[in-house]
């Protein structure tokens, strides 16, 4: 790892302003992504500024029902949360389906959305990639690319954006709220990751000198009916190939309310309108489950790699659905 | 050499003792309190005042030629002393040619001289060695070391590679060839066949601990700990590579964190880590990184496998092909054996097994827990499975019906032969019985359930071992050998064996283990290392209780007065009346008593042999004996795997639910070590069938999924319950009846998986590992 300069800030106003004192300066949350990637040579931060330990810790309800989640509570904190469990069941599974116990107790919730992509071409600081250094190539495109996206994607970059956090919190239209030193903004989640084109280093619509303070949650009547589905190559402690966040609210047999989200598939949670649309109204069936999965895959495009990855959505998004109609939220 | 040599441990027949009342317990390992509290210590724990730190700088390019480096950034790094490349390091002399006088002479894992060559041969190769006061100093200096290459034509592309393949050598690992009778033209005419390409991609060991290194030079004197299997090797080796006598080097491993065969070798850290200090005259520690190890230390190679097998609708087999082409490094690596235990396992009237390989510009490969089986039974044991389909015979019954009665290549007898035992035991235990074999005909909810066997097989390797055996007056024993302790629990055994050899309580005996002072024992590997110990503790142990006898013997008043030692149990500390009750008045004396009246304070005895000179002949008449021993007898522990997998009927996850595994490995000396052994066997099997995978780029031979991360090896949630049991019956021709359990467990469990897939779902999956997108 290279020397770099280390600041610790007791809270949001010194790390805005160190962050934008200084460019190339890095926040660090957990610190499991972040240090991992200066190990690798592929971050290297002039500056540091550790924000661990900045009071953005809460967990508290909002009138309406929706929850307010400060940016560094922890992964494994928020999982356990009674509310989140109870009342948003599909944020506790998609947090418990990531990394491992490990990992969950440091990562934070504003690290854990802007952790970066795991293209193994991107870590690889010999390779060539656009997103780590634009305009050398990308290598993924004709070599490794089993976790590459196929929806979204350019031929400048396939990679997917790893978080399983972030699935959940698309499905349930969360709103990001971030501060700086020209003062706070709300950016919807879904709208918080860029794809590709042909700026793949930019990777979300934030500035480099901005910190995430919160999340919110809305209250809605399909959070309560969610589930999240991570299908991987292992049973625990791999990233997801393809992944559904899901929330459904079925009245007298038709879809009165639903959101879904797809992880692993995209640069970014992928929320699938193009499906929702098509469920919205519709009878509550197996049929109607896999005509929506259809109509939201219809662009996808493959490599050899990861052309299975569409199918495989396909078919998440209808056993997701199935499931929870079945047997409704709670895992 | 004309010089009649000291006879060395006899392979064949050693002295058979009854199992006395330590050897099978499943008594805790001896070291189990060091280990678990942190007293243990590893190659990179030991503390010396002024160590340094020393982090590798790796090639990026395939085959090349350094063109430049520069190094003036990484030098100016606060507290870095020395950046080696090949512009500066001191000549480390060749490594030796190969010879099966001393094998010894194989400790090399490539022929490359690192850095003292400008030469690139594998995308990963170390270029240059930083050293400094601490760790991220190392680290951080060795990104800023700039090398540039001319990169040469390279072959990474083992697919692309599948026509320029040559036949065999033999090596290490042995890969053997056999052929009887015409069997392609048994094929052809066979009433029921299969033939079909099974691949097996590149694996890595990925033990716990990666190898790490620490070495201080006194003068020409050099002290290493290292992560190793193989202690003996490593003097020697270094002794040759840095021209200075092996009696000055001491090598210490007395804990190693796992190994399954990736620290057998000596590879570029031990070598670089030595070279460092001798640069810098300070202590070096080179501990590698996750991703150096990948880098630097071989893994298994891949291979393409064809296994054809023909048989009459009785499902007796008339033909047996198996072939395989696998990758070796264009400087080292050896042919992986993947028809090895074909050549015995079924009685078929044709057989033919071939070996060939590749040459790639990659890291060589190197033995990886059971080398050729592991691989080589996927295809075997699934070919077997595909013609119990074809023939409609239940794939037990097909098995035991094809279990031969001397080996169907050579003739050779079995000194074991239990496989329809194992499989009869292991149906009882799974419920087999209920089986239908009609595929997606089982289910849980949305899982499609499948049953599949398969056979374990592995040939154990027996190599000479040095030990010191002393019995002190108190009554302790101190047992002293240069063995490993890799994680196994082998100092565990080796202290009930001679425990019950010498009738001593277990907490009598010490053990010490892993220092080349301690007399020389061979590498842990082929399985061979707690028999091959064994032979030389129980020849030690019964020349003092003769030696105890003589002096008791020369003594009137003594119950042992006139008596020999086949009148004699050693029980009770100390030597008694085998045909008198335990406990009866003048039955026999202790070692204490003895020892006493003789006015000894202890009796030592060293088997095996420790001079050079005559270790080289010992060595060379043991390896005669060794191989005149295998051409009388197969000698091998087998095993029956069954197992349950649940595969989403959805998105075509498969996850193994139960398994059942029931061997024949002799005799067991520790029941709880044991069954780790055997299970750890079937947990690495179940990565090789579900997840491991090394991705080589085939465009630049570099691997891209260097850390545990991206390498899948199975975690918790993948294994299930293990059920593992065992015959545990003394194999007469093996000491004291043990045929080693390190390898034999892994050997089919990826065909065992790969058939209950099929079972589940349908489909037959040929290739490694079995993902969820093959099943969509
Ligand atoms: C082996 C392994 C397996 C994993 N498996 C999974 C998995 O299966 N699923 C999954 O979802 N994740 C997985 N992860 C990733 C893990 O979830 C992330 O590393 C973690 O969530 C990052 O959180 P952090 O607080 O440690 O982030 P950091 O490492 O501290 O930061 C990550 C990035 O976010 C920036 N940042 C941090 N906080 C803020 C903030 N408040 N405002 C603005 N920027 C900020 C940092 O500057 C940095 O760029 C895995 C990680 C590892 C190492
Ligand atoms: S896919 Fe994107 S991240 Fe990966 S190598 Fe290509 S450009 Fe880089």
């Amino acid at each position: 790892m290279r020397p770099f300069e280390y600041v610790s800030a007791p809270d949001v106003a010194t790390a805005v302003r160190a962050i934008s004192d200084a460019p190339g300066a890095k926040l660090l949350g957990g610190g499991t992504n972040l240090v991992d990637l200066m190990r690798q040579d592929v971050e290297r931060p002039t500056t540091v500024v550790d924000i661990s330990g900045v009071p953005l810790t809460g967990v508290d309800e909002l009138p309406d029902g929706g929850l307010r989640i400060g940016a560094l509570v922890r992964n494994s904190r928020l999982a356990a949360h009674p509310v989140v469990r109870a009342r948003f069941p599909v944020l506790a599974q998609a947090l418990l389906s990531g990394a491992s116990g490990q990992l969950r107790n440091m990562a934070t919730v504003g690290g854990n959305l802007l952790q970066r992509t795991r293209c193994l071409y991107f870590v690889d600081a010999s390779a060539a990639c656009n997103k780590r250094e634009p305009g050398s190539g990308c290598d993924a495109v004709g070599g490794f690319h089993r976790g590459g996206a196929v929806l979204g994607a350019s031929e400048h970059c396939i990679a997917t954006h790893p978080s399983d956090m972030a699935v959940a919190l698309a499905a349930l239209d969360a709103v990001v709220e971030v501060e700086s030193v020209r003062g706070t903004r709300r950016v919807p989640l879904v709208e918080l990751h860029r794809l590709p084109g042909d700026t793949p280093h930019r990777e979300t619509e934030l500035e480099p000198d901005e910190l995430i303070t919160a999340v919110e949650v809305p209250a809605s009547t399909a959070a309560a009916t969610s589930r999240y589905r991570k299908v991987r190559d292992r049973a625990s402690f791999a990233f997801a190939l393809v992944s559904v966040a899901a929330a459904i609210d079925v009245q007298d047999g038709a879809v009165a309310a639903v959101r879904i989200a797809l992880g692993g598939v995209a640069a970014k949670p992928w929320r699938a309108y193009e499906a929702e649309r098509v469920l919205t109204g519709a009878r509550a069936t197996e049929a109607v489950f896999r005509e929506a999965a259809e109509a939201e895959l219809a662009g996808a495009v493959g490599l050899p790699g990861n052309e299975f990855k569409i199918e495989l959505a396909r078919r998440t998004i209808v056993a997701t659905l199935r499931q929870l109609r079945v047997e409704g939220g709670a895992a | 050499m004309t010089q009649a040599p000291e006879r060395v441990s006899p392979p064949v027949e050693p002295p058979v003792v009854d199992s006395g009342p330590v050897v099978g317990r499943p008594v805790d390992r001896v070291d189990g309190t060091a280990k678990t509290s942190g007293q243990a210590r590893y190659s990179a724990e030991f503390p010396y005042p002024d160590i340094t730190h020393a982090a590798l700088v790796h090639a990026d390019v395939a085959r090349g030629r350094i063109t430049t480096i520069d190094s003036a950034d990484a030098e100016a790094v606060d507290g870095v002393l020395a950046v080696i490349t090949h512009r500066n390091a001191p000549k480390m002399a060749e490594a030796p040619k190969v010879s099966l006088l001393d094998l010894s002479t194989m400790a090399a894992g490539t022929r490359v001289n690192y850095l003292n060559t400008d030469e690139v041969h594998w995308n990963g190769q170390p270029v240059a060695v930083v050293v400094a006061e601490t760790l991220d100093a190392a680290h951080a200096a060795a990104r800023l070391v700039r090398v540039q290459y001319e990169a040469l034509p390279a072959v990474t592309d083992f697919a692309a590679a599948q026509g320029d393949t040559k036949p065999a050598k033999g090596g290490m690992m042995g890969a053997g060839e056999a052929k009887k009778g015409d069997a392609e033209a048994a094929l052809a005419t066979a009433p029921v066949s299969v033939d079909a390409t099974y691949t097996t991609p590149p694996q890595n060991h990925n033990a716990i601990e990666p190898h790490a290194t620490t070495a201080f030079w006194d003068g020409d004197e050099l002290t290493v700990h290292d992560a190793t299997q193989s202690i003996d090797w490593v003097r020697k080796h270094l002794a040759i590579r840095f021209k200075v006598p092996a009696a000055g080097i001491r090598v210490v491993a007395t804990y190693v964190g796992g190994g399954f065969g990736g620290k057998g070798s000596v590879w570029a850290g031990t070598l670089l880590a030595v070279l460092a200090a001798r640069v810098t005259k300070r202590p070096v520690r080179m501990a590698l990184t996750r991703e150096a190890v990948f880098r630097t230390v071989g893994g298994r190679a891949p291979t393409v496998q064809r296994v054809a097998l023909g048989a009459g609708h009785d499902g007796l087999l008339t033909a047996l092909v198996h072939t395989g082409v696998s990758a070796v490094g264009r400087t080292g690596g050896n042919a992986e054996p993947v028809g090895s235990q074909s050549q015995h396992l079924y009685a078929a009237r044709s057989v033919l097994i071939q070996h060939r390989t590749t040459e790639l510009d990659m890291l060589p490969n190197t033995f990886m827990r059971a080398p050729g089986e592991a691989v080589g039974s996927f295809a075997l044991e699934s070919a077997v499975d595909e013609l119990a389909v074809e023939l409609a015979i239940d794939p037990v019954e097909l098995r035991t019906r094809n279990e031969p009665e001397r080996s169907p290549t050579d003739g050779k007898r079995f000194s074991r032969q239990n496989l329809a035992r194992v499989y009869a035991d292991g149906a009882e235990r799974f419920g087999w019985a209920a089986r239908d074999p009609k595929p997606r005909s089982m289910r849980d909810g949305r899982r499609l359930l499948g049953w599949g066997v398969a056979t374990a097989f592995h040939m154990p390797i027996q190599l000479p071992a040095d030990v010191s055996v002393r019995l002190s007056a108190d009554g302790t024993v101190l047992v002293r050998s240069s063995f490993h302790e890799i994680g196994v629990g082998a100092a565990t055994a080796q202290a009930q064996i001679t425990a019950d050899a010498l009738g001593v309580p277990l907490d009598a005996v010490t053990v010490e283990h892993g220092d080349s002072d301690q007399p020389p024992a061979p590498m842990a590997g082929g399985s061979g290392q707690t028999a091959s110990l064994a032979a030389a503790v129980l020849q030690a142990c019964d020349r003092i209780k003769r030696e105890a006898l003589a002096l008791a013997g020369k003594a009137p008043g003594s119950p042992l007065h006139g008596l020999r030692p086949a009148d004699l149990r050693a029980t009770g500390g100390g030597l008694f009346r085998a045909d008198v009750p335990a406990g009866a008045e003048h039955a026999g004396e202790t070692y204490a008593d003895i020892l006493a009246r003789a006015g000894r304070d202890h009796l030592e005895a060293r088997t095996g042999s420790d001079n050079r000179f005559r270790s080289a002949v010992g060595q060379a008449r043991f390896m005669a004996g060794f191989l005149n021993d295998r051409r009388k007898w197969v000698r091998a522990a087998i095993g029956a795997h069954f197992c349950e997998v649940a595969v989403d009927e959805d998105t075509g996850e498969v996850r193994v639910t139960r398994w059942v595994g029931v061997f024949d490995v002799g005799r067991v000396v520790n029941a709880k070590t044991a069954a780790s052994q055997l299970r750890g066997g079937v947990v690495m099997g179940i990565g090789a069938a579900l997840g491991e995978e090394t991705l080589l780029d085939p465009r630049t031979g570099r691997i891209m999924n260097p850390g545990l991360g991206e390498y899948h090896l199975p975690v918790h949630a993948d294994v299930p319950r293990i059920d593992v049991s065992y015959l545990d019956e003394p194999d007469p021709t093996a000491p004291l009846g043990i045929l080693g359990i390190g390898e034999v467990s892994i050997v089919g469990v990826a065909a065992a998986v790969a058939n209950a897939v099929h079972h589940a779902t349908g489909v037959r999956v040929r290739d490694l590992p079995v993902t969820l997108d093959r099943l969509l």
